[in-house]
């Protein structure tokens, strides 16, 4: 049973309590952008196998989204962090690189 | 009496160099192998496999085979492929259990109802044998289920009497046997690690069994997709989730439909050896462990236990999990790729076992020509980027 710690409300919520919202931190493409730039924004993903960035919504909880750094073989939670962050934060990036030492991450 | 077995392929090691490199040897990839030699003369072929042959969601599935699509290129690749199922233990001279014991697609809802007779009329215009039921014939069809409700009550259901399952290892070992034949390399436990390109056109794969080179690869690879084609420099649509299955301790004989409830997400069928198999829905998240999440099974189990209340005593045997592809718009891929010499074939998501010889079909066209065919021409890659989607997230529903 996969539990994440929501950040807002801190709870920590199993997952029938959760929604799942797929990747994060993709780049949102607006009007302007090209036709590749536009499908790529929509259908591409890296579909990480290994520690993944991703977004959940505590739908039945606080209602809000957040983000979380999970590891797509193991299921291990490295941590959570506030939707409106542009990465993870240092304690999430320092619970990751105790299993990956080498870890990083693209935005 | 079980002895002077001989083996069914032979064991190969790779050789330098090959026309075409296959990776994946599961019932989509070997089936490319053999329509590759037998359609097109081509047998300088290696099909490569990181596990064992079939281990993946050959091996993981409910064995269901229907073509009752809505779409046209969903109904023309799928209705191949059933209709090639008709015959491939003839072909192959490998026994595959092909078993068309008809299937029922079940109407729970008021939407499913129009969804299912829109359909049956696009079929009917497809010339793929499909037909609206009413409940009554369904509980003649299948005596075992409750259609009464109250929660889920059988308001009717879509029919394909040559619908049905098959064995599905079988399925993959007879093709391992034909490409054998054929003078085609199984590798087994050879692992993809790199892929060389030089000016944008593949020259090789780099495996745990050494350097292979090919002239062009095949990637057929289900929920590593996205892996592999970052080893080629270029990002899939697709995210892999995990679908799970489980199976009861076996009974008598009390059903010979395939019954597919697409509202709770389950569907059912009795095994020749007398297994309920029960499928059910996947993860809403990313996942390459091959295990799903309990309450996916607590759903299904539930619901299917109202419908079909003689379930509720058994016991369940297995339950396994495997590593689906999954696509925006829920149909399968057959491409070429931004690297030239590159073909994916993908994306079929949690329907892909009935797809198998029609995919092998329609890619080995592909490969062999350089360009799709009438099969594969409606599922490349740049469907998404220009908006041609083939939607049967919707025409479907969820359980495929």
């Amino acid at each position: 049973m996969l539990i994440l710690t929501c950040p807002y409300c801190g709870v920590r919520a199993e997952e029938t309590e959760l929604a799942p919202g797929g990747e994060a931190h993709l780049k949102r493409i607006g009007p302007d952008g090209s036709d590749e730039a536009f499908e790529s924004y929509l259908f591409d993903r890296t579909n990480t196998k290994g520690v993944q960035l991703e977004r959940w919504r505590h739908a039945y909880g606080c209602g809000k989204w957040f983000l979380a750094a999970r590891d797509t073989v193991t299921m291990q939670v490295y941590g959570t962090y506030e939707a409106q962050a542009f990465g993870p934060n240092e304690d999430v990036q320092a619970t990751v690189r105790v299993r990956h030492p080498d870890w990083s991450y693209k935005l | 009496m079980h002895t002077g077995w001989k083996r069914a392929w032979a064991k190969a090691t790779p050789k330098d160099r090959y026309k075409v490199v296959v990776v994946g040897a599961g019932g989509h990839g070997l089936a490319t192998a053999y329509y590759l030699g037998k359609n097109f003369g081509i047998r300088d072929v290696a099909i490569i496999e990181k596990g064992w042959l079939g281990g993946g969601n050959t091996g993981r599935n409910t064995t269901i085979i229907r073509s009752n699509y809505l779409q046209d290129p969903s109904a023309a690749i799928y209705e191949k492929s059933r209709s090639l199922y008709e015959t491939l233990s003839q072909e192959l001279n490998y026994n595959i259990m092909f078993s068309p014991r008809g299937l029922i697609m079940l109407a729970q809802t008021e939407h499913e109802v129009r969804g299912y007779k829109r359909t049956a009329h696009a079929n009917y215009l497809q010339g793929v044998a499909t037909e609206w039921i009413d409940r009554d014939r369904v509980k003649k069809l299948c005596p075992i289920m409750n259609i009464d409700g109250p929660r889920y009550p059988v308001l009717g259901g879509l029919y394909q009497a040559r619908g049905g399952t098959a064995r599905h290892d079988a399925v993959a070992w007879g093709y391992a046997r034909a490409c054998s034949d054929m003078g085609m390399d199984i590798i087994q436990n050879c692992e993809v690690t790199g892929i060389e390109t030089v000016d944008g056109h593949v020259t090789s794969v780099s495996t745990s069994k050494g350097n292979i080179g090919c002239e062009k690869l095949a990637l057929v690879v289900a929920g590593h997709s996205s892996q592999l084609a970052g080893m080629a420099g270029f990002r899939m649509p697709i995210e892999s989730v995990a679908l799970q299955a489980l199976v009861s301790e076996p009974i008598k004989p009390c059903m010979d439909v395939v019954v597919m409830a697409n509202t709770v997400h389950g569907y059912l069928s009795q095994s020749d050896k007398g297994e309920m198999v029960i499928g059910g829905g996947t993860d809403g998240f990313n996942n390459f462990t091959q295990r799903g999440s309990w309450h996916h099974i607590e759903e299904t189990v539930r619901a299917l236990v109202e419908t079909f209340p003689m379930l509720s005593r058994l016991k369940m045997l297995r339950q396994w999990g495997g590593i689906v592809d999954m696509t925006g718009d829920r149909s399968p891929i057959l491409s070429t790729t931004p690297v030239g010499g590159i073909f994916v074939n993908c994306g079929w998501g949690t329907g892909g076992f009935k797809a198998i010889p029609g995919s092998g079909w329609a890619m080995a066209e592909l490969i062999a020509k350089g360009t799709p065919g009438p099969l594969s021409a409606e599922f490349g890659l740049n469907r998404f980027r220009e908006g041609r989607f083939i939607d049967e997230s919707v025409a479907a529903g969820v359980a495929h």
